[in-house]
């Protein structure tokens, strides 16, 4: 839905609010959309604020969708809008203290939050738009992120209604979350592969309890902020600093005596928690304050299928949280999926396709739809890479089975040996300066640039022991918790508590030192060491990581003594820290397939199959259809056979209308020398482009030794053509290019005639130079010599005297000769008279497009006895002429003083004589030159507008 | 040819030369035979001749080296928590391999493909000496496939010189290591090898469409720099549009949409579908520009 919609629909569901009818108002949608209707329902000790979402048929199943820490109902629009879109009808509400909604934050406690959310399952099932299982019992599924996925199992563990579930990033032990213990004298069973520890007497989480608890200091986040119900994606609502903040500064004003710093905390939550916070230590009143909190009491309770999504980005709620929900849930007998995703609290909330997969989950579960998701395990790697957006550096994976659950297989480890002899280390009195590993709240905000900064500030000189495994030899892919063994001596005389506490990480270091902190998390652990310096042996189970190890890096397990996201304690201590009897770590491996490697997706791969095809279609219709033409076009006419060239009613008409060419007709025999004379733009040179093939006529036909000539015809080989000027490659030398042009016409060497080519061309040695540098005569010679190669039985030359110098004119007058000589034939255009007369025996005079004259150059010269007489009274003398006996036609010239007559076998002599003795002077008398004169008219034609 | 001065005194000079024996008959003419035109080995000559062709073997050649000095110059950096593309590219000499690939592959080969199509007949054109070609005779459909099957062997050739040559200055440089994908995933150095080259193969095969379009462009003007231009252009402009997210899955239908698919050749288990996608798109769209190519010149009118 564009924001715009959305954030219509928000104003209209606002709006929809503020009337007094406060139940089943449905809002008017676009019909795509989702119908929803807000509503206030009243529970047991809150007034909650709910929207409900309606899907396109109905009844249907119903899911409630839960936020997250500091969030509100709106912050779960889009996940909610989302699964009203496939079907569901979808409730989403503020939690107690949050939102609109009244009531105190007791931390999901089965007498409050839960008991809400019960109250919630029994509105839906009284809704007509809710399908039911039986009476009072609604098809329900239940979806959350964090605060709400937790709520999301308590439901589920106390209320058997629940039919499917799907929490996100969230607990399975509050205490453990809180105040994680990470070593235990006895290791922990290896049977998943994120078994947690979680020892009694941890270690206090202060940095993230404490964004935690912040989050219900402020103001109800009241969910009218369009922006925040506009983010898609922030489902999962993070428990974040950001999210806290986007309350305005200040606190809740004290009410009723409520300590001000409790903020919408019930007083038993916020007595717990500033007791944690100044002593870091869980009490036994707190203890049981948060074991209600915490679905590990109710998981064995649970039989609904569960979908449990946890982060691979999360230092508050690691995998071990998620291997304990689902390792319980497994064993009460509920079928489990477990999916570990790229973000967390660290990082960012699950994308569409996680959310695509929710969806998916209770598509199957609740509607019966869909194909079964299975009981699988998907995880993400990560590999840390910075790459441009476009480069993706996650990869999904996917296993068959979580391992190490009830008739699944078993884990694979393996025991990688540590180097290093026990060391000391320091905790400096105050534990500061503590070491940074992480960000709590900031890290999804941040982003990448958090685990930058922390590689600088994870180890601290002198409070670390470090102990290293044996570079790796082949790549490998460490999937859940690496445990190792550890041992704790104090130093007699040296300053040190009862109690240790330790912080325990894995780097990946690669060969020039690089190091990666593993999941960018730290296990932090307590054991009680002897007082007479004997070491403590305990197994310490590391955070849970998805993280490929390079082939050639290798493994560093580190403990140190402080964290600054830790209640680490103040007194200053020194302990010897050793690796144990076992010295190695075990990191656990889980085989799974790229959830990407598809077999070959069959639509694509068809089409390839058809285009292949097609162009195999293509190119035998077009060889069929060009054998075809070839036949019908070239109907060789052995009557013509001996005509080199003869072209009928040829014309041309160009796009756009010109016509260049209109009715040119006339014949080429054998051993002519033809001129094809004409002034710029008759036509001359569209008629020779016709006439290689280059052009198509628009009508009539042009053959040659009878075969007809089209674009590539075959008889173009026995013609030899010079046309518009030279046409070379430049950066080959004159020789080559006369070489790879005989080469490219496919006929053998031999008939080249390539010597005397170049003699005709007589370049000397510039033939070896490059074209480029040549003369513009140089390249014209090159270029006649080029039609010559071969010597074509037509040879055909467009203004082959142009550039020439006039030895060079001459010399080429001769060549034609000499050429024609051989039964060859010469076709010469020009625009020259002088040329065509000195060059030709036959000419044919071109004009528009039309053909004037055509004959022998003699006939058109001198044709039929006419003579011209030079004179000074023109008037006169045509009379003395006219009168004379035999004399036909005579006319006056257009010229100055002259006068045509046909004089029909009577002496020119006697002409001459008639005139002078009639008392006119004569300056000249010769033959009458009707070329000059036709080409002088037309000329004069056109210079004359 | 030099001038020979022993030929008969009584022949016409041509200047500086003499006409030779004109008149006689040669050896009896063989038949045309429109199958032997152009062959390839001439096109071929004809085009590797080219300044053109030689810089764009030299500058790929060249690319590899370049980048490796470039790297040799950045500083080693403090260690820090995470690793960029160019320090995965240090790698190894197959990582180093991919690196180049992947930062040429949308630019640099797009050009030298649509300049070894784009420019075979359009240049022919511009030196007139298209119209001989044609008139010796060739037939129009023929030039044209001879001069695609050079530009392809060519192209071709230039896809494989880069890879070729950066595994070479990659493995000198940074060894034989395995090859890490950015998604973390390692694959051993011959597989890795294979894997490379096969990606340089599935590069080659996509551009296909900047081929087809460039012959077409080719056909249809004859300005060289019109036709390499155009279709350098767009390849561009479908890479701009195949960044506007907001397009969504019309986005498929561009044709630069698959062209990165090769990436999913990195990991272990290859992900076929993006690469069979990128290559049914992109042959498609070079039949449809190839087969206007083709009718366009047929009929052209050769006016050049």
């Amino acid at each position: 839905m564009p924001p715009i919609l959305r954030r219509l629909a928000a104003v209209v569901v606002l709006v929809i609010a503020a009337t007094p009818l406060t139940t089943g108002a449905a809002a008017a949608a676009p019909a795509d959309e989702a119908r929803t209707s807000e509503q206030r329902i009243r529970t047991a000790g809150a007034d909650l604020d709910t929207t409900l979402y309606l899907p396109a048929t109905l009844p249907a199943p119903a899911v409630l969708v839960a936020h997250g820490f500091g969030g509100s109902k709106a912050t779960v629009d889009t996940d909610a809008r989302e699964l009203a879109a496939r079907g569901f009808v979808a409730l989403a509400w503020s939690a107690r203290g949050f939102g609109t909604s009244t009531g105190q934050i007791a931390l999901n406690a089965p007498d409050a939050e839960v008991a809400d959310a019960v109250a919630l399952v029994d509105w839906l099932a009284a809704r007509p738009e809710v399908r039911l299982d039986g009476p009072g019992d609604p098809r329900i599924g239940v979806t959350g992120g964090s605060y709400g996925g937790a709520l999301s199992l308590m439901l589920a563990g106390y209320d058997q209604r629940v039919d499917a579930l799907a929490p996100v990033i969230t607990w399975n032990d509050l205490g453990q979350a809180l105040f994680p213990n990470a070593a235990a004298a006895q290791a922990p069973p290896a049977d998943t592969p994120a078994h947690g520890a979680f020892g009694a007497d941890g270690v206090f989480k202060s940095g993230w309890a404490g964004v935690f608890f912040s989050a219900g200091l402020g103001p109800a986040d009241t969910g009218q902020d369009p922006a925040g119900a506009d983010a898609p994606g922030t489902g999962a609502a993070l428990p974040s600093a950001p999210a806290a903040g986007t309350a305005p500064g200040g606190v809740v004003p004290p009410t009723g005596g409520q300590p001000a710093n409790c903020g919408r905390f019930t007083a038993e939550v916020c007595a717990a928690y500033t007791e944690a916070a100044t002593t870091g230590r869980l009490s036994a009143a707190t203890a049981d304050l948060l074991g209600r909190s915490s679905p590990a009491t109710v998981t064995d309770r649970i039989t609904a299928p569960a979908l449990i999504v946890q982060g691979e980005a999360d230092t508050l709620f690691g995998l071990d949280q998620a291997d304990a929900n689902a390792r319980q849930i497994a064993a009460a007998g509920g079928p489990v999926k477990v999916i570990w995703y790229s973000g967390g609290h660290d990082g960012t909330a699950p994308g569409e396709p996680l959310r695509e997969e929710i969806g998916e989950w209770f598509d199957f579960h609740l509607a019966g739809r869909g194909d079964d998701p299975g009981t699988g395990f998907g995880y993400t790697v990560v590999s840390g890479v910075r790459g441009g957006s476009n480069t993706p550096t996650t990869r999904s994976l996917l296993a068959p089975e979580y391992p190490g659950l009830p008739g699944r297989g078993q884990l694979q480890a393996r025991s990688l040996p540590l180097d290093g002899a026990p060391q000391l280390v320091v905790r400096p009195a105050g534990g500061n300066p503590a070491a940074i590993t992480a960000l709590p709240g900031l890290g999804g905000a941040l982003g990448a640039i958090g685990g930058r900064v922390t590689a600088f500030t994870a180890e601290l000189p002198g409070q670390s022991a470090q102990f290293r495994t044996a570079p790796f030899e082949a790549s490998t892919l460490v999937t859940g918790a690496p445990r190792v063994q550890v041992t704790v001596a104090r130093l007699p005389g040296q300053p040190a508590p009862a109690d240790a506490v330790l912080f325990a990480k894995v780097y990946e270091v690669a060969p020039g030192g690089l190091r990666t902190l593993l999941g960018s998390a730290v296990a932090p652990f307590r054991v009680a060491v002897p007082a007479d310096g004997s070491p403590v042996t305990s197994t310490v189970t590391l955070p849970g990581v998805v993280a490929p190890i390079e082939a050639g890096n290798s493994l560093m397990v580190s403990v140190s003594t402080t964290d600054q996201g830790y209640a680490g304690g103040v007194e200053p201590a020194v302990w010897r820290v050793g690796t144990g009897p076992d010295a190695a770590l075990t990191v656990p491996e889980v085989p799974g397939e790229n959830v990407t490697a598809s077999t070959v997706p069959s639509g694509p791969l068809i089409g390839i199959g058809v285009v292949l095809a097609l162009a195999l279609l293509a190119w035998v219709v077009g060889r069929v259809l060009g054998r075809r033409r070839d036949r019908a076009a070239a109907p060789a006419d052995p009557a013509d056979a001996d005509v080199p060239l003869r072209i009928r009613d040829l014309a041309k008409t160009y796009r756009g209308g010109f016509s260049a060419v209109k009715g040119v007709s006339f014949d080429v025999e054998r051993g002519m020398v033809l001129g094809l004379l004409g002034p710029n733009g008759a036509g001359k040179t569209t008629v020779l482009r016709m006439l290689m093939g280059l052009i198509t006529p628009t009508a009539g036909s042009i053959s040659a030794f009878g075969e007809r000539v089209g674009p590539g015809s075959p008889v173009l080989a026995r013609i030899g053509a010079f046309v518009e000027g030279p046409g070379f490659l430049p950066h080959l030398s004159g020789a080559e290019n006369l070489r790879l042009y005989w080469a490219a016409t496919g006929r053998p060497e031999a008939e080249a005639h390539l010597g005397e080519a170049l003699e005709i061309a007589g370049l000397g040695d510039s033939v070896h130079r490059r074209v480029g540098t040549y003369s513009q005569g140089m390249r014209q010679r090159l270029a006649i010599a080029q039609a010559m190669l071969g010597l074509p039985e037509l040879l055909v030359l467009d203004e082959p005297t142009n550039g020439l110098d006039p030895p060079q004119i001459h010399a080429m007058r001769e060549l034609l000769r000499r050429y024609a000589q051989g039964g060859r034939t010469v076709l010469v255009s020009s625009h020259l008279l002088a040329e065509v007369e000195q060059t030709c025996t036959h000419v044919v005079v071109m004009h528009k497009g039309r053909v004037v004259a055509d004959g022998t150059v003699d006939e058109i010269m001198a044709g039929g006895g006419a003579a011209t007489f030079g004179v000074d009274a023109p008037d006169r003398a045509a009379a003395v002429l006219g009168a004379l006996d035999g004399v036909l036609s005579v006319e006056v010239g257009t010229g100055p003083g002259t006068v045509h007559a046909e004089l029909n076998g009577t002496p020119r002599s006697s002409a001459v004589r008639a005139l002078v003795t009639a008392g006119v002077d004569v300056t000249s008398a010769g033959p009458r030159r009707r070329l000059e004169d036709a080409f002088l008219q037309l000329v004069g034609e056109d210079t004359t507008p | 040819m030099k001038n020979v001065p022993t030929d008969p005194p009584d022949l016409p000079s041509t200047v500086r030369g003499t006409v030779g024996a004109l008149a006689d008959d040669g050896p009896p003419r063989a038949p045309h035979r429109p199958g032997r035109t152009l062959p390839l080995r001439v096109e071929l000559v004809r085009q590797l001749r080219r300044r053109r062709t030689q810089v764009a073997f030299g500058l790929t050649a060249l690319l590899p080296v370049v980048l490796w000095a470039a790297f040799s110059l950045t500083d080693d950096g403090p260690p820090t928590g995470s690793l960029n593309l160019v320090d995965l590219a240090m790698g190894s000499g197959t990582n180093f391999a991919t690196f180049a690939l992947f930062a040429s592959a949308s630019f640099l080969l797009v050009v030298v493909v649509a300049l070894f199509f784009g420019d075979t007949v359009a240049a022919e054109a511009s030196w007139s000496s298209l119209r001989y070609l044609l008139a010796a005779p060739i037939p129009r459909a023929r030039l044209l496939r001879q001069k695609a099957i050079v530009a392809g062997v060519l192209s071709t050739a230039v896809l494989l010189v880069l890879p070729v040559v950066s595994l070479v200055v990659g493995t000198l440089a940074y060894g034989g290591g395995d090859l890490v994908s950015p998604t973390g995933e390692s694959l051993d150095y011959w597989t890795a090898v294979g894997r490379v080259l096969l990606g340089a193969v599935y590069v080659a095969v996509q551009l296909s469409w900047v081929a087809a379009l460039a012959m077409l462009l080719s056909v249809s003007t004859d300005a060289p720099l019109g036709a390499v231009g155009g279709a350098v252009m767009a390849a561009i402009v479908s890479q701009i549009l195949n960044q506007i997210t907001a397009l969504e899955d019309l986005r498929d239908y561009l044709p630069t949409r698959y062209s990165t698919a090769w990436a999913d050749l990195l990991s272990f288990q290859v992900d076929w579908a993006g690469m069979t996608r990128g290559l049914f798109s992109s042959l498609t769209y070079a039949l449809v520009f190839g087969a206007a190519a083709v009718w366009r010149f047929q009929r052209k009118d050769i006016t050049s």
